[in-house]
């Protein structure tokens, strides 16, 4: 193995060299460019025997996607944000044609108003597609997750698309050590696509009928997308386990920090979360008995594991870096769905809005969470949801505002 | 600075530390504020995002100290070093920014013109760090460089290593200055000053600006590092090649059929020197048409 420093584009870019990818539909976008960039310098040079063609959209990047799948070659691609809503109709699309490919989405914030930062409101446009989702919080975890993730969307009880997650700037446009697998290991572990029926040739053309009458048919197709779906989470530990064996490198599908005797835990997805682990250790330090609960894999949601993982605790804190708007923090409701009915469930289920536009989230801020779920749990209150946002956040968008409003009123009055 | 920042993590990596660098890309434009940041540890970096603390901060280009857009003191205070690439003195930034920071100067080179170029300066800024950090040798440094700079070919790697290594051993008798600093303790800390975000008419939260003329008002000339002069003894008076060409439309036509600047607006990309058919626009730098405007010179 190679230890060197890259950004979490670079570390997505091995990924897809060393799981052997075949075909590359690719679109630019801030800040996933650099993906492709590097699978296109790696294809001109030779290092890579793969073919990259550059779509005129997301939409139709997505659909060359999908229809490479079909026709049993390996595919991999990339996009962020925007270009992910672009392509969203796509997206359901080619999960209903059970066709396993792995894509990147780089996560930024959607417009309006429009911001290049992170924030999982795009990835969470996807949740309810088919496709799996694996969320990363470090580097070396985006270049493992792309070889896992071939695994799990070409098994033969899933075969299902995978989006890859990584958080736009915090990872993808930041250098960290990555021990990079060795080649012929990792192909060893991808293994050969088997695309069963899947036989698309240009040469001997078929017709794929898609279409249905009624919702009879309708609910079948969908439902058995969704019970594959679920399948991930029976197959993931045998995966997990072997990849551990070859590279020593374990992923959980909720990942688990400080958890043994933890009252008080965090329950977060994607790159924040390392900065939680800091705040963990900094609160046992304290005294305190505080955990990290991350939530690797989110499609399938692994609700038996995080049942077992929460059950026991005092309260808990629940960090969504989106918002589903009239509702609140996605990953909190699907907390509450999954811990309903549990008799040693947590008392107090927090709700935290964090890091919407790559907003960052501070050390005191983890603390002070801390102290408001033991405060709530000590008297038995229910904690209202919460945005992190600070008085001095509020005067700098007064102070704007107030701009904003000195150009209207010198328009208006001329 | 990118470069500076991937200079320098790789040589902290180099020399056994868990690394994170990253570049921080802000306004797509050039002469724009621009930063990068290094952490280095033994252990895994866990912390993520823009350093609100720092213990060094290295100014690459003076002018940046006095943009409040530039945020470059934020965090800064008694426990920083500041390294200011700069012609003045280091006692007069200490007065000027009113600052506890120790601050020290990376003496600017004398025959730069454009401060957009800033050459070498990514290599000088990484090498003084190095240097002011204690911990990396002069032989990592130069690999770590090496390594960096080696897609741009030997004479680049040699020429820039000459200018950094210059810089490395000017900081070197302050060798171990920068202080590696904690992180906060949960034992003792300043609780966050959060709000209730209130409700507020979509008069007021929408996010519109609806306001008129903003391009004639905001002065993007500030940008301009090099100015184009129009040397009218040339001008063949065509009128429309160079303010047909200006991307900005800062070239204006007067009523005798002259091409004139609009220095306001024009951010100095210099299309117009290129375009000119008698060539009969010049580029000079601005710091020295600026102290020709004010010695009453004429450009």
């Amino acid at each position: 193995m190679t230890r060197k420093l890259l950004t979490g584009n670079s570390a997505a870019a091995w990924g897809a060299r060393l799981a052997g990818v075949d075909y590359v539909p690719a679109f630019p976008i801030t800040p996933q460019t650099e993906i492709i960039e590097d699978l296109s310098l790696w294809i001109d040079s030779g290092e890579m025997a793969a073919r990259m063609v550059t779509l005129e959209s997301e939409h139709s990047m997505i659909t060359a996607a999908g229809s490479a799948a079909t026709s049993g070659v390996r595919v991999f691609t990339a996009t962020s944000s925007q270009g992910l809503l672009y392509g969203m109709e796509m997206v359901y699309t080619v999960a209903g044609w059970r066709a396993p490919f792995v894509m990147i989405n780089v996560s930024r914030g959607l417009s309006s108003p429009i911001t290049l930062e992170s924030d999982h409101n795009d990835i969470m446009a996807a949740r309810d597609s088919g496709f799996l989702q694996i969320h990363c919080a470090s580097c070396q975890e985006i270049t493992d997750s792309v070889l896992m993730a071939y695994r799990l969307a070409e098994h033969k009880d899933v075969r299902l698309p995978a989006i890859v997650n990584q958080d736009g700037f915090y990872l993808s446009f930041t250098r960290e050590p990555v021990d990079l697998p060795d080649a012929e290991k990792a192909a060893r572990f991808v293994g050969v696509f088997d695309p069963e029926n899947l036989q698309f040739k240009s040469g001997a053309p078929l017709s794929q009928a898609m279409a249905v009458l009624g919702g009879g048919p309708y609910s079948y197709f969908r439902y058995e997308a969704h019970l594959a779906l679920q399948r991930v989470l029976s197959v993931y530990d045998e995966i997990a386990d072997e990849f551990a064996d070859i590279f020593g490198r374990r992923y959980d599908i909720i990942e688990s920090y400080k958890m043994d005797d933890a009252e008080y835990v965090f329950v977060m997805m994607g790159s924040y979360a390392t900065k939680a682990r800091d705040a963990v250790d900094s609160l046992c330090n304290a005294g305190w008995k505080v955990g990290l609960a991350r939530v690797r894999v989110f499609r399938p949601f692994p609700k038996e594991k995080i049942r077992q993982l929460l059950s026991g605790r005092r309260a808990v804190a629940v960090i969504d870096q989106n918002l589903s708007m009239g509702m609140g923090g996605v990953l909190h409701s699907e907390l509450a769905t999954a811990l309903y009915g549990m008799k040693d469930g947590p008392a107090v289920l927090a709700s935290y809005i964090g890091g919407l536009g790559g907003r960052d989230i501070s050390q005191q801020e983890f603390f002070e969470m801390i102290d408001e779920l033991k405060q709530a749990s000590d008297i038995g209150q229910i904690l209202e949801p919460r945005l992190l946002y600070t008085k001095n956040e509020l005067t700098e968008i007064r102070n704007l505002q107030a701009i904003a409003q000195a150009e209207h009123s010198e328009i208006h009055n001329k | 600075m990118k470069t500076a920042s991937r200079i320098l993590g790789s040589a902290f990596f180099m020399a056994g530390y868990e690394v994170q660098d990253a570049p921080r890309y802000g306004a797509e434009r050039r002469g724009a504020p621009l930063f990068a940041y290094v952490r280095a540890d033994k252990s895994p970096v866990n912390e993520r995002g823009i350093i609100s603390h720092p213990d060094l901060v290295v100014v690459s280009d003076d002018t940046l100290l006095g943009m409040p857009a530039a945020g470059v003191l934020q965090g800064v205070d008694q426990h920083n070093v500041l390294l200011i690439n700069s012609h003045e003195q280091a006692e007069t930034w200490v007065h000027r920014l009113n600052t506890a920071a120790t601050v020290l100067i990376l003496p600017a080179r004398e025959d730069v013109e454009d401060r957009a170029e800033l050459p070498y300066i990514g290599s000088s800024c990484a090498a003084a760090s190095a240097a002011l950090t204690g911990v990396i040798s002069r032989k990592i440094f130069a690999e770590a460089l090496g390594e960096e700079l080696k897609h741009l070919g030997e004479k680049v790697v040699s020429e820039n290593l000459e200018i950094a290594l210059s810089a490395f051993d000017a900081m070197s008798s302050h060798s171990g200055l920068v202080k590696e600093s904690a992180l906060p303790s949960a034992t003792d800390y300043q609780k966050p000053d959060w709000i209730e975000l209130p409700f507020d008419d979509a008069e007021i939260s929408a996010p519109a600006i609806h306001a008129g003329v903003t391009s004639v008002q905001v002065r993007t000339g500030l940008w301009r590092t090099m100015r184009p002069v129009i040397n009218y003894e040339r001008c063949s008076g065509c009128w429309w090649v160079c303010s047909t060409y200006c991307p900005d439309g800062a070239i204006n036509v007067t009523s005798e059929g002259l091409p004139d600047i609009d220095y306001d607006h024009c951010k100095g990309c210099l299309v117009c020197v290129a375009q000119c058919p008698p060539q009969a626009i010049e580029s000079i730098p601005e710091h020295i048409a600026k102290e020709n405007e004010a010695s009453g010179v004429s450009a």
